[in-house]
Parts: structure tokens; sequence; C-alpha cells
């Protein structure tokens, strides 16, 4: 029931690893939605000039983070060891603290700090002890992970800064809850008795994944409509409230990149993993709700009508592109849940490319891809974990798919040559879980058949050539 | 370790591969983790390219590190000469990957015995060089490489064009305004009688390098880009360069006048003096401009100006003493470079600052307090939170560098440009008065606009917080689309149910 066994690779999907030349963005890019989620951080990136440009260029989020964000460049002198990487850090940290005076300072480590074995792991203690100021280290390197599982560095290493244990003592607890008290005001007691009723006893439960405020709530309700109480997210809003994970909590991750988060809570908090399809799509969030209920021993109620509802309001979109064909080049490791989603809406999906595929942490979701192929009576895609995107275009070329999901750097030349392109970046942004939010998805995956719907008249050859009319 | 919010120029590795994808039928092979590609994207997105930018990973992974990447690095060579048949493979590190110290020279040498392009490595130093000293570098790098390897093949042509002509140097992809500059300089020189030899590095191939020689002088127009190449150049052949930037309607008479002494020194006998007046009275309209009534206000207003020298320098020149506008500071990140800059814009400016630290840059605006800033996207984003107006007039580049249409900042048309750029960073004229009497456009608070004034909708608690994550920009559709399905179904209040009810409903 519980996860932590692997469940049986799934028959009929065929995977491959190109191990190829391809195109992703750099793990560091979480700082760009990281920041904003957790409000009271600061995050340092210490790298080179190489991955500040990145962010402020390819990413865009330089200009706008600045008070959250900074870059610790490396110079000569550090990657020759001349310098004393404990004082340098010290130095900016204290600026930092200084300036700006976050809860936490998250230290990104890159592929410099690797390849030059900065100790992180070993200052951040010793200095964190010394400035008085948390600091988590998170090793965001392009030498070992992908684009989205930036986040997923970061959030394995908060979870180790949640605390063990639920406040117990009323003096400690009537501390922790004031400002929680202060927010109540002016609200009968009764008000929030009510609040905390309508709940089924179960384990506490914790889920795991930056989502924005908003589908937090979404996704919150959606549980508290089973009766099922969420105890904490992590991340949260600010660090300070970072969630209690006890030994023997439940856990489910909401992304599916985050396979690293899940072994550090199974391994080191000792949670046990539930394991589940991401709530993306009302397929998708069906299956996760379902799944958590039939750990906790619930009879999900009305599910499959809201589903129904959900699928009936999306009709509009559907029917622009069913039948039509998908491929995922790989980008953001959402690509899975994606396509499972695009496949029961009636779409085909000939490959999904993928940077890093985990069949364990995903295997609940490569399970409901195979079942959602056989209930539309569709082919299995075939699975491509570090495609070689030479060999994509290739692969494209042949099979002419309706549309390409890809990373920026390849969408205008295949618009160039007549092939729809959606960003996959825009996925990574774009609030796409829960019910209400597949709407966003399929306003997104549409958007390129219906701009080309709107241009077609037009057409590129006859755009202004004018069709003599005769003049009264 | 530096603590860095922002960079005024990029890492080495990004100007090697601006000017090796600026060839024609060149391709980059970049030795690098996963992510550090990112020029692809740039490149891409910003120029719309509409070809695959020839750049490709070698992709450094935890693997490659324990292993050693030398299969790996000359496979991808080979495997792309196979693939796209490139004139020439320019081999490049990136920050990360140079510190590995591998021996990337043996690599290319290796490579080359397999391939039937040629195979080069950049030869920069990544932690001591910048994006425009790292492009400069490998232009020079380049262009060098095909001079002798013609020069061994006994093909190098160095007998002059039979009319005087010209190398336009330092064009290139993600430049700032390059393509409009390019097509006006090309118009200049044309108009000039002046002979185009060759445009280097944008849309040349490295076979016509060994024809460099021919041209009578090299223009550099960007002295970020191609001055190395036009000193080697003058050394190996003395060909004259002309490095005054066309900028502005004096600087451009400047360099049109040393165009002309130059060209007559080899012979030729041509007065640029006719077209000079010309163009200043008749086809700019900057020079009238500035003596229009709606400038007059312009008169002793303060501005700073910041950016690359090149730009940093001309601007300062064209306001102060194009349009009288008093220049309090002007600054560039371009340290290297900083004694030539100094010299530019002595006595046009109360002082001068050389700083790539953007946080120094900001004080030193608002400590000035100017009426108008002319700087990079940097400045314009202090001028925003400053309440100060700023015009862009220098890289980093930015989507906006890249307007669809003609927009150059060198030559006649140019200096057009400019002076609207100006005119409209400034309050101007009547406008400035009217703001001073009646204290601003909009003195009264925007009333929030709702659908009936007698609402009897009323949001509780979850839901209004929820309300307000919603950014501003819809949220006034999302609390429209609510209410009314709300209306519709008979609710009283708005809860949080209500809401993503609404939402699932009408997409609110």
């Amino acid at each position: 029931m519980t996860v932590a066994q692997p469940e049986t690779q799934p028959q009929g999907l065929n995977f491959e690893c190109e191990t190829g030349n391809y195109h992703t963005f750099c793990p560091i890019s979480c700082v760009a939605w990281l920041y904003q989620k957790i409000e009271d951080s600061f995050f340092l990136v210490i790298g080179t000039k190489t991955c500040g440009y990145f962010l402020q260029n390819a990413m865009g989020v330089m200009i706008f983070a600045e008070p959250r964000y900074a870059m610790a460049e490396l110079e000569e002198g550090d990657i020759s060891a001349q310098l004393n990487d404990y004082e340098e850090l010290k130095r900016l940290c204290l600026q930092i603290k200084r300036d700006r005076n976050p809860s936490v300072i998250v230290w990104i480590g890159t592929c410099t700090t690797e390849i030059i074995k900065m100790d992180l792991e070993g200052l951040a203690p010793k200095l964190e002890a010394e400035i008085n100021i948390p600091i988590v280290v998170a090793r965001a390197n392009g030498l070992d992970y992908a684009f989205t599982q930036g986040e997923d560095t970061v959030l394995a290493a908060m979870a180790g800064r949640c605390p063990d244990k639920a406040p117990t003592s009323d003096g400690e607890k009537g501390e922790r809850h004031a400002i929680h008290k202060l927010l109540q005001f002016g609200r009968k007691p009764e008000d929030v008795a009510a609040e905390e009723t309508g709940y089924v006893q179960h384990p506490p439960l914790v889920l795991f994944g930056s989502l924005p405020d908003p589908v937090v709530t979404q996704l919150t309700l959606e549980l508290k409509k089973q009766g099922i109480k969420v105890s904490g997210w992590l991340p949260t809003k600010r660090y300070t409230e970072l969630p209690v994970i006890e030994e023997g909590y439940y856990v489910s991750g909401v992304n599916p990149f985050l396979s690293r988060t899940a072994s550090t809570l199974m391994r080191r908090r000792k949670c046990k993993l539930i394991g589940a399809p991401f709530p993306i799509g009302p397929d998708g969030t069906r299956a996760w709700i379902e799944k958590i209920c039939s750990v906790f021993g619930i009879t999900p109620t009305g599910l499959a009508e809201r589903e129904q509802m959900i699928w009936e309001s999306l009709e509009d979109y559907v029917k622009l592109i069913r039948g039509k064909s998908v491929f995922f080049m790989g980008d953001n490791l959402l690509e899975i849940s994606l396509a499972r989603f695009l496949i029961r809406c009636g779409m085909t999906c000939p490959e999904i490319g993928i940077p890093y595929m985990d069949k364990r942490y995903q295997s609940a979701e490569l399970a409901l891809l195979e079942k959602t192929c056989h209930e539309m009576d569709v082919p299995m895609p075939t699975i491509v974990e570090k495609p070689d995107n030479y060999n994509q275009i290739q692969r494209i070329d042949d099979l002419c798919p309706d549309l390409v999901i890809t990373g920026m750097a390849h969408a205008n030349p295949l618009e160039a040559r007549g092939i729809n392109t959606k960003w996959s970046v825009e996925f990574t942004f774009a609030q796409i879980h829960g019910f209400s939010n597949a709407r966003d998805i399929l306003e997104l995956v549409t958007r390129p058949l219906r701009r080309n719907h709107v241009l077609k008249d037009l057409g590129w050859d006859k755009l202004v050539r004018e069709t003599v009319t005769a003049v009264n | 370790m530096k603590l860095a919010y922002w960079m005024y120029a990029g890492p080495a590795h990004i100007g090697t591969l601006r000017v090796a994808t600026s060839f024609k039928n060149v391709h980059a092979i970049m030795h690098a983790p996963l992510g550090d590609d990112y020029f692809n994207v740039m490149r891409s997105m910003l120029e719309r390219e509409r070809n695959f930018t020839p750049v490709t990973t070698s992709v450094v992974d935890r693997h490659v590190l324990a292993n050693g990447s030398q299969e790996k690095v000359v496979d991808n060579i080979t495997r792309k000469d196979a693939e796209e048949h490139p004139d020439l493979i320019v081999l490049t590190p990136t920050c990360t990957s140079s510190i590995l110290q591998e021996d990337l020279q043996n690599f290319v040498d290796r490579a080359q015995i397999d391939t039937k392009g040629d195979v080069l490595l950049a030869d920069v130093n990544h932690y001591r060089v910048n994006e425009l000293q790292a492009g400069d570098r490998t232009l020079q790098q380049i262009v060098q490489f095909y001079i002798e390897k013609a020069r061994k093949h006994g093909d190098l042509s160095t007998e002059k064009t039979s009319e005087p002509s010209v190398n336009i140097i330092g064009i290139s992809t993600l430049g700032f305004h390059n393509q409009h500059d390019c097509t006006e300089l090309k118009r200049l020189m044309s108009d000039l009688g002046i002979t185009v030899n060759a445009v280097i590095p944008e849309g040349a191939s490295v076979h016509e390098l060994k024809h460099l020689p021919r041209a009578w002088f090299n223009l550099v127009p960007y002295r970020e880009l191609g001055l190395m190449t036009a000193k080697y150049l003058q050394s190996e052949f003395g060909i004259p360069f002309v490095d005054i930037c066309p900028m502005g309607v004096v600087e451009t008479a400047r360099c049109l006048r040393t165009i002309q002494t130059i060209l007559n020194q080899q012979g030729a006998l041509v007065d640029y003096e006719h077209f000079i007046h010309d163009q200043t009275l008749y086809v700019s309209q900057a020079a009238w401009f500035s003596r229009s009534i709606d400038c007059q206000n312009l008169t002793g207003k303060k501005a700073v100006v910041f950016g690359d020298s090149t730009h940093a320098a001309a601007m300062t020149k064209i306001l102060t003493r194009e349009m009288g506008i008093h220049v309090v500071w002007a600054g560039t990140y371009c340290k290297y470079d900083s004694e030539w800059f100094q010299a530019q814009v002595e006595g046009f400016c109360d002082q001068v600052l050389i700083t790539d630290d953007n946080g120094a840059v900001g004080d030193a605006i608002a400590r000035a307090e100017p009426s108008a800033i002319f700087g990079t996207q940097m400045e314009r984003h202090v001028g925003k939170r400053l309440n100060i107006p700023c015009g862009v007039i220098a890289a980093p580049i930015h989507i906006q560098n890249f307007p669809i249409g003609y927009k150059p900042f060198l030559g006649y048309e140019g200096t057009n440009q400019i002076a609207d750029l100006v005119y409209n960073s400034f309050t101007l004229g009547m406008e400035d008065h009217l703001l001073e009497i009646f204290g601003g456009h909009d003195t009264k608070e925007v009333i929030q606009k709702t659908i009936s004034a007698d609402s009897d909708l009323n949001w509780n608690r979850e839901a209004q917080s929820e309300l307000n994550k919603i950014p501003g920009f819809v949220r006034g559709k999302v609390k429209r689309n609510t209410e009314k399905f709300a209306r519709d179904r008979g609710f009283s209040e708005i809860t949080l149910d209500v809401m993503y009810a609404a939402k699932e409903a009408v997409g609110a």
C-alpha cells in the first residue's frame, strides 16, 4: 500500500536511454521559482559567470529577484585555491545578513563547486553557528541533475531542517501559535473548532513539492473534501514555518521530479511514501486523491462525478486535439504526466523524451500511463531517457507530429519547418496541478493549434495575393 | 569570491560562440555540463533564428568526470563533421570545464585527422576575460588561422581592389542592434562609392577570409569586437583601420573624414564634404531637432550615461555636444578599456565612472538625480525604481534590442533613432510646464471598477485573501466572473469553494 516496495515494472512501455547531446536548462534555474515561493529566503548561487549569465539572460530572473538572490561569483583565486573558501563565504553571507536579513540562506552548489570539490556541506554548519543564520546546502549541479531536479535538491536539503517533533508543552505551543492566534483574532472560538472537524482520523500527511499558493490551497481543499487533513507542505511560504515531520508520518509528492526528496523523507525521516500518480489533469488528480484515500482507508466520494464534470467542461479544448499526435523532446521531467493526460484527451504520443527517468518514484504514474494507453487503445509511447536532440529532429521529420513540446532552443527552428511547438518551460511555470487547472494545460497545448487555425486562411504564399474582383 | 547581482558582460564562451555562429557554415562544440548551453536559447529566442543554432554540447556529466572526456569530445567533433559538413568546427570549454585542465588542443589535433573540415580550439582564458574580450580574440584567431592557411596554400589574395573598398569588422549575432547598424553602414559605404569587400563575422564564409587583404581599409564600428583583428591585419598587410564609431552627427562626420584621408593617401581622390553637409542637413533630422523649439527645454537638463565603451562614449558626446544636455557623469563597465574611455569623454561630462558593479552605478544615479538615464537594461530597472526615465543604449542585450522595425544606432538614420530615444526619454516642451502647474497627470486615485455598485455579494475571508493572491492584471476578470457565477447560481457569499467552482465552470 505505502509504496516503499517497487511496484511491478509496467510491461509494454518501451524504455530507451540514448545518452545523447541534449539541451535543457541548468538545475540552478529552480532559484527562479523557489525564491518567490519561500518568501523569507535568500538564494546564493556559488558558481561562475556562466551560471550568473544564465539566470540573468536565459531565465531573465536576476533583475526581479535581486533583493533575495545573488551569485557568489568564483574568481581565479577561488578556483586555484589561493583563497580560503570559508572566509570568502563568511564575508559574503555576513553582507547578505546585514543587507537583507533573511531567515535562511540557501547555498546552491554548481558544477564548479563539484569540480573544485568545495566542501559546502562541511562549511555550512560551522558558518551557520558562527553567523547565527540557518544555511541550507543544495547541490543543484548540471553534472548530476537536469532543470527541475534543482528543486529536488533544495527540498531534499530542507527536509532535513523540518522540526521532528510537534510542540508538546503548553508554553511552547502557546508561543508557536502566538501569531496564528493573532490571525484568528475576532473569530469566534467555535469557528476555529469547526474548522478542525469534518476530518477523518488518520495519521499525519505532509505533501512535498513547490506549487504556487493558490494551487496549494486547491489541492488541500480537494483532500479536505475527502476528510483528509494536510498537516503541512514542504516547502512552506516561510522557512520558519517548515512543517513538523515525525517518524511514521505519511508523505506524498506532487511533482514527478522529486525522487531525491522522496528518498530523503523515507530514509532519513522514516516517513511512509504514498506513491501515487501526480495530480496533473483530472485523471491524474483523481488517481492521486484515490491513492491517498486508499492508504487511509477512506472511500472517496464524488470523485468520478467530479472528474466527469471537468472533462465535460474541457470538451471545447479536447475536441481540438483529439486524434492528433504529440512528441515530447524532453526538458522538465513533467513529460510522463503530461503525456498521460494528453493521451487521455485522445492524443497519440510516439515518443516521450525525458532527461532522467526514476522508474521507482514514477512507478504509479508509469502504470497509469500504460493503463491509459490500453483504455484509449493507442500505441505505447517510447520513453527515451537522455535523448539526442539531433536524432530526435530526424525522428520528428519522419513522424511529422501535430505538436512538439520542446525546450526554448528548438522551438523557433521547428516552427520554421512547419512543426507546431509549445515551450516545455511554460508547463514548469504555469499552474497545472489539480482539477480546475487542467483547463490551463489545454489552454497552453491548444494555443499553437488555435493560432495556426487563425492564420491558416492566409497561408505563407498567398499572404498578400489579392484575388481580382470586379469593381462596379 | 564576488557577491554579484548582475553582469554587464557575459562569460568568455558566449563571446566565442557569438563569433563562431555568426559565420556561415561554422559549427561550435561546447565541452560543458548540462545547462551551460543556454547560448542556443538566447540565439534562437532573441534573434528569432529559423535554423538550429550551430552549437552542440558534448555533455560533461559525472561519468565523463570520472573517466575523462577525450573520446566523447573527439567523437562529437567527427560526428558533427560527418552530419553537417561544416567548414570549421570551433571547440570551446566554459568556465566550468576549463578547470578540468584537459588537453583540449590534443582532442582537436586528434579529431582533425578524421574530419574534412577544419577544427580549432578557441584560445581564451575563461577566468581572465569576459564575453567581449573573448569574442574579439576568437575573431582574430579565426582570421589569422585562415590567412595563414591561405598563405601556406599560396592562394592569399593581397592585390587591392580597383575601387576603394572596406572590410566591416565586428558585426555579430546577439550584438546590440548589430543587424540594423550593418545595413546602415553598408548603405553609407555605398553612398560614398566604397565597395564592401567583406563583412565579418556575420554571414561570412571562412573561405572569404583569404580575400580580406584586398580591402583598402578596415572599419571597426564597435571597439569591443574587431579591434584585435584590425590590428592584426594592419601589422600583417599594412591595412589601415578606422575605429571611430559613426554614432551621432558629429562623430559620423569625423569617421567619414578619416576614411576620406585614408583613401586619398592611397591614391583615391574623394571629397565627402558635400555628402556630409547634405546628410547632416537633409537626411538626418537630428541636427534640426536639436535646434527646434521643442528641444529648447532640454538645455541644461541633467542626464547620466552608462554602457559599453563605444556606446557610452558616443552617447555622452551626442548629449553634450549635439543637444546641450548636461551629462553629470558618464561611465562604462569595460574596465579593461578605461584609459580610452576617459580620454574620449574628457570635457563632455563632470565625472567618469568605471565599474562593473551595478550597485555602485545605481547609487551614483540616485545621488545625481538626473532627469534621464541612458544606460543598459539594468539602469532602466534602476530608473523604474527611482521614477527616472531611461533610454537603453548598450548591451547586455534584451529582446527589446531585436525590434522587427528598422532601428539602427549608427549612421544618419541612427541619428534619427537616437533623437527619438532622447526625445521620448525626457518630458518635453509644454508637457513639462503642464506637469509643473497641475502636479501630474492623474491626481486622483483610480477607483476600482466593479460590475455593479450595489453588489450584494460578500467575499468571505479565505476567498478574499485567495483573490488577493491572484496577479493584479487578471484579478479584476476573476472577480467579475466569480461574482457573475455566484449571482447566476444564487450564492450570497463567495467562499473558496464557490471561487474554484466558478473557475471550473467558466474559466474565471
